[in-house]
């Protein structure tokens, strides 16, 4: 499983207006990440991580070069297309967890599934597996300003994985934990890819996280200066 | 669709007060338009049936040359009752009335006033009539209304000199005793006017067995016409009262404009908020699978529910008050009998269930409208920087 290709990244190049000029974010980036993988981009701030996670995620577009993604070429995808590769295969995790403040803890989980349309009992059902796995069970009914840092992003890792997605992009995920709780949710993460399969995509800079990786792809200056694999 | 109305509607229930203070004032707005409209629909039919109660019945005949609003016809418009309506007037379903001009002598000053010789046993106008079957030696009976018994300061059993010409122009005087002053909503029926026996009148006139007006009890449809005199329908003496009541109605509506501007306001307000503090959330909806549109789409909703809470709201605490309003109407502050037209001192709001659906429609379709404008600014945000919190 995890040798057949899941992202593919050839030549790619993204660029932003900057005043009157541009700044070149990615410079020509060249990755293919198997199925099952536990990657990280590694790096220091403004290296690109970011960068190459979103345009990974559909939510930007090359300027240049082309992002393989599941079969789906990036650049050429519609709004439409990009949003329902999203919804159907990605799962987002974020550094300052990017819950809805109004919902509960299970609204919270559930979105992903009202958006993929499932039934009620089927999505109770997900939904309440969900929280299983991550040991929210006592916190159903809370809203997330009621949570601690760590069970926010327990419950943002949920939200990301309960419709099983075959991708997971997880930006700065430990960002604002400390360091018990980003064990706690690294190793869950690290359970979830073993047991579902699923392929996880890490940008950071954190050591903790680092120590987890079985892949690291250290990135400076919009470009890979070194791919390790890292062999238990 | 159904999803945005899930997720509008946790959102917010989830918001809490400053959704629950928007729906507040929406929903007073809702409440005071319906309430407003239904006292203009009540006065109308108010107006309406006081005027076939006290002035027009079911429809009038005019003599030709009658023109109620310039008293020189009078001495003219007169004319021998049609043969063919003497059975409808026997048997009470229509009566004549003769109009002459005169004028008054209260307290040594004078006062053109219009002189109606009307039935004593007539029932289809509400005006004491009865009152006029009074034998009274060397005065002529006569009722008048409040307007007039104030204007003139003249009160039951007071005597006073009126003055009238004749056929054939001769001047001529006695004195009326009033035996009644009666109270009406139509002004048109009590300002300058004395009621006193059609027979009496016609004597003194010397037009035996003639009339100005005869006014016949139902208002059915095509009614034959008799030559000299024009067919007056109910609803073409009630036009009027259409037309002031249009004319209000439209003054009105700027104070309805204004009420849904304000509530409009606070709703845009809470939409350019939303979509600034919202970045983040926006960016997520993206990120877990929305397209821009449907963010759009969700937010124009959320706007757009605004308006389904305030109903629903008003309709919990808005229905008893307004069946209560219906019930005791709404009693003016100021004397409704000055204001020159057909207005009771109480007028009973009624409502129909167009005037509530079409309320709720305009109101929510200018919400929507109101909350897709800021919403489209989604549409342009980049999801990255959305993300972040940071989309200009």
């Amino acid at each position: 499983m995890e040798n057949s290709t899941i992202i593919r990244i050839e030549k790619l190049v993204k660029k932003f207006p900057m005043g009157k000029g541009e700044f070149t974010a990615l410079n020509g980036i060249d990755l293919t990440v198997g199925r099952g993988e536990f990657a990280g981009l590694i790096g220091p701030s403004g290296s690109g991580k970011t960068t190459l996670l979103n345009v990974v995620g559909s939510l930007d577009v090359p300027s240049s070069g082309s992002v393989t993604v599941l079969d789906h070429s990036i650049g050429e995808l519609s709004a439409k297309e990009a949003a329902l590769l999203r919804k159907q295969n990605l799962g987002f995790i974020f550094q300052s967890y990017n819950l809805f403040a109004v919902h509960t803890v299970y609204e919270n989980i559930e979105f992903p599934l009202l958006l993929l349309k499932y039934g009620p009992a089927e999505r109770k059902k997900m939904v309440l597996e969900a929280i299983e796995w991550l040991g929210l069970t006592d916190k159903i009914r809370s809203k997330p300003p009621q949570l601690s840092g760590g069970e926010c992003q327990r419950v943002a890792i949920a939200r990301a994985m309960v419709k099983k997605p075959s991708l997971v992009l997880a930006d700065e995920p430990t960002a604002n934990l400390d360091a018990a709780n980003s064990h706690n949710i690294l190793k869950t993460m690290e359970v979830l890819n073993r047991e579902l399969k699923t392929t996880f995509l890490f940008a950071t800079h954190d050591e903790k996280v680092i120590s987890y990786l079985r892949r690291k792809i250290f990135l400076a200056d919009g470009k890979v200066i070194n791919d390790e694999r890292v062999t238990s | 669709m159904k999803l945005a109305f899930k997720l509008a509607y946790r959102n917010l229930m989830g918001a809490g007060l400053r959704t629950w203070l928007n729906v507040i004032v929406l929903s007073f707005s809702f409440l005071i338009i319906i309430w407003m409209k239904g006292i203009m629909t009540g006065w109308d039919h108010q107006a309406k049936i006081d005027m076939t109660n006290w002035e027009i019945g079911g429809g009038q005949y005019w003599q030709k040359d009658y023109d109620p609003y310039d008293p020189f016809t009078f001495s003219d418009s007169h004319a021998p009752v049609p043969a063919e309506l003497r059975g409808e007037i026997d048997k009470g379903d229509a009566e004549a009335v003769l109009i002459a001009q005169g004028s008054i002598y209260p307290q040594g000053r004078m006062q053109s006033v219009i002189i109606k010789g009307i039935n004593p046993g007539q029932n289809i106008f509400l005006l004491p009539t009865q009152k006029l079957d009074t034998v009274i030696s060397d005065a002529i009976p006569s009722v008048i209304g409040s307007l007039m018994a104030g204007n003139l300061k003249l009160a039951i059993g007071d005597r006073v000199m009126i003055q009238w010409r004749d056929r054939g122009g001769t001047f001529d005087a006695a004195e009326i005793y009033i035996t009644d002053i009666f109270y009406a909503n139509v002004p048109a029926v009590d300002q300058g006017q004395i009621y006193i026996p059609l027979e009496k009148l016609r004597s003194m006139m010397s037009l035996e067995d003639e009339a100005t007006i005869l006014t016949y009890r139902n208002a059915e449809e095509g009614r034959p016409g008799y030559n000299g005199w024009m067919n007056k329908s109910k609803a073409e003496l009630t036009k009027s009262v259409d037309e002031l009541i249009k004319v209000k109605s439209a003054g009105i509506s700027v104070f309805y404009i204004i009420l849904i501007l304000l509530a409009m306001l606070a709703i845009f307000d809470t939409q350019v908020l939303s979509i600034f503090r919202r970045q983040k959330e926006i960016g997520t909806y993206i990120a877990l699978g929305y397209t821009r549109k449907e963010v759009v789409g969700l937010f124009t909703v959320e706007g757009t529910m605004y308006s389904v809470l305030a109903a629903l709201l008003s309709a919990v605490y808005g229905m008893p008050f307004l069946a209560w309003q219906a019930k005791v109407g709404w009693t003016m502050p100021m004397d409704a009998s000055q204001f020159g037209m057909a207005m009771a001192q109480t007028l009973y709001p009624v409502y129909s269930a167009g005037l509530v659906i079409s309320t709720v429609l305009i109101i929510m379709t200018v919400t929507a409208i109101v909350s897709y404008y800021p919403s489209r600014r989604i549409a342009k945000m980049n999801p990255t920087e959305a993300l972040r919190g940071k989309a200009q």
